[in-house]
């Protein structure tokens, strides 16, 4: 024990450690992955997030009808490893360097996009009679 | 007093994983240990069939919480092997700056927890403040703390710029220093040697007999470590492995704690030895045949078995894991013991039980 006792000592009169956590927030390093979030603006709901993630958790449908896609993510079975902001060919995908809160209930990020149309041609004007 | 058989774990103080063992004592020394594995069994293997082989990488890296990026490092060797895949070399010297890191944090995760076996909780916060360091340095460079997701089939996600490296440098000098001020608790301390020394001995012959890993291995006078077989930049870097002889609970945490100064100095001559270079090859194709990869993680060596059938599920991958070879020698040290030491020497093979079962 007496080995210790200079470590023991110096511990005691040094300032702490740790931090009074809720109070005290220390900065987020920018590159951590914390948050996933997508710009659904860009997104042109092309599947390979959906595809490449390997905890399956994003699902993307496209309804050609209304015109819209759905973007939907299970943050609760995402593991926030960023291969989805990797293989997005929009970069549309980000990630955010703070945790996500914390929530009482399993929700979805569900986010709805409208759907890039392939441009139609325009018709052939009409010769004039 | 009669023979009495008595229950160690599952759920343990000491052991935040689900270990049972039932201990046959006789007037409170051990004379036998029957141990009873299974409680943890997640079945990640039977991942393969559903998961493709990029997507594996993260499976493999949830085998262990602390030597994640080690995992996926071996698993991601053996499909380049198989796929015929050159890794840049910049590729691999950052590989091993990441696998040394997390070799690091464990050993101070695990001297750290041993500390408080024996009721050392001061020496414990030491420990874990020094890893803290490591964490920090985990979390900047790649962008997680523990599970790190950086390598990828044909190389690594994520380049280490020159600024980082000379960070590294500073934070890995000064995590150097703490350890050298607290050395002389560790290795020399009258509480420490009473409760480790002679405590759980397992002598060379044994070691080499049940097939011991790691630290424990090496604890009992045995020079072997994968990383001898010179694995991503381990052939341009002069390795040799920490070796101590009295194979008792004392001499294998002497090896845990002069591999962290180790590995301190194998991050070192990493970085100095940084080639420019792509960080990936391009991977293309699926792996077919099958083939062993064994690396060195911190608790010893691991071996992933993989068969690839040219698509892009694997047929099987088989894991086996340190904690599985160094169970026979758990059971060789218990005999003899006493009671009090159950803990000491259980925690002395630094069991990580999730990673056995999988
Ligand atoms: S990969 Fe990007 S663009 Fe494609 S669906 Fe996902 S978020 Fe949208
Ligand atoms: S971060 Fe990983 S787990 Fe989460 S949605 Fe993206 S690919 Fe899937």
């Amino acid at each position: 024990m007496l080995k210790m006792t200079p470590t023991v000592l110096k511990n005691l009169f040094s300032k702490s450690s740790t931090r009074m956590y809720p109070f005290e927030i220390r900065e987020p390093f920018p590159l951590y992955r914390g948050e996933l979030f997508n710009d659904i603006d860009n997104c042109i709901f092309c599947k390979k997030c959906e595809i490449k993630c390997p905890s399956q958790c994003i699902t993307v449908t496209k309804d050609k009808e209304s015109g819209t896609g759905t973007w939907t993510c299970d943050p609760f079975a995402c593991v926030y490893c960023g291969i989805c902001v990797d293989v997005c060919p929009t970069q549309s995908l980000r990630m955010e360097p703070n945790h996500r809160k914390p929530s009482a209930s399993r929700d979805m990020i569900e986010m709805v996009g409208k759907i890039k149309m392939p441009k139609k041609k325009k018709a052939a004007p009409k010769k004039a009679e | 007093m009669a023979r009495t058989i008595i229950p160690f774990g599952p759920q343990h103080p000491v052991l935040p994983e689900p270990l049972h063992m039932k201990l046959v004592v006789e007037d409170e020394i051990v004379l036998e240990a029957i141990p009873a594995l299974g409680y943890v069994h997640r079945g990640l293997e039977k991942l393969a069939e559903i998961r493709d082989y990029h997507q594996m990488i993260q499976v493999v890296e949830r085998v262990c919480g602390i030597c994640s990026m080690i995992h996926s490092l071996c698993y991601c060797q053996g499909i380049e092997e198989m796929m015929k895949i050159e890794v840049p070399e910049r590729a691999k010297y950052l590989r091993t700056i990441w696998s040394e890191l997390h070799r690091m944090h464990s050993h101070l995760l695990w001297l750290g927890l041993f500390a408080d076996a024996f009721g050392f909780e001061s020496l414990f916060m030491q420990f874990w403040r020094i890893r803290e360091r490591i964490m920090d340095l985990n979390e900047a460079t790649t962008g997680s703390r523990v599970i790190v997701s950086v390598n990828v089939v044909g190389g690594v996600r994520q380049d280490l710029t020159p600024e980082q490296c000379s960070w590294i440098l500073t934070e890995l000098a000064q995590a150097e220093k703490e350890l050298k001020t607290i050395q002389a608790t560790i290795l020399n301390d009258y509480t420490v040697c009473k409760r480790t020394k002679g405590v759980g001995v397992l002598t060379k012959e044994q070691a080499y007999d049940l097939g011991a890993a790691g630290p424990t291995l090496r604890g009992s006078g045995i020079a072997q470590d994968m990383r001898q077989l010179k694995y991503a930049a381990f052939d341009k870097i002069d390795f040799e492995p920490v070796v101590e002889n009295d194979g008792d609970s004392f001499c294998r945490s002497k090896v845990r704690f002069r591999e962290v100064l180790q590995s301190i100095d194998l991050v070192r001559a990493a970085i100095a030895g940084l080639p420019q270079g792509d960080l990936a090859a391009p991977c293309k194709g699926n792996p077919e045949g099958e083939l062993i990869t064994r690396v060195e993680q911190p608790r010893g060596e691991c071996l992933y078995y993989m068969k690839g059938n040219g698509t892009k599920y694997l047929d099987r991958v088989r894991i086996r894991t340190p904690t599985f070879a160094n169970i026979p020698p758990l059971i060789a040290m218990m005999p003899g013991i006493e009671l009090a030491d159950v803990p000491v020497v259980i925690l002395s093979i630094d069991p990580c039980i999730s990673c056995t079962e999988r």
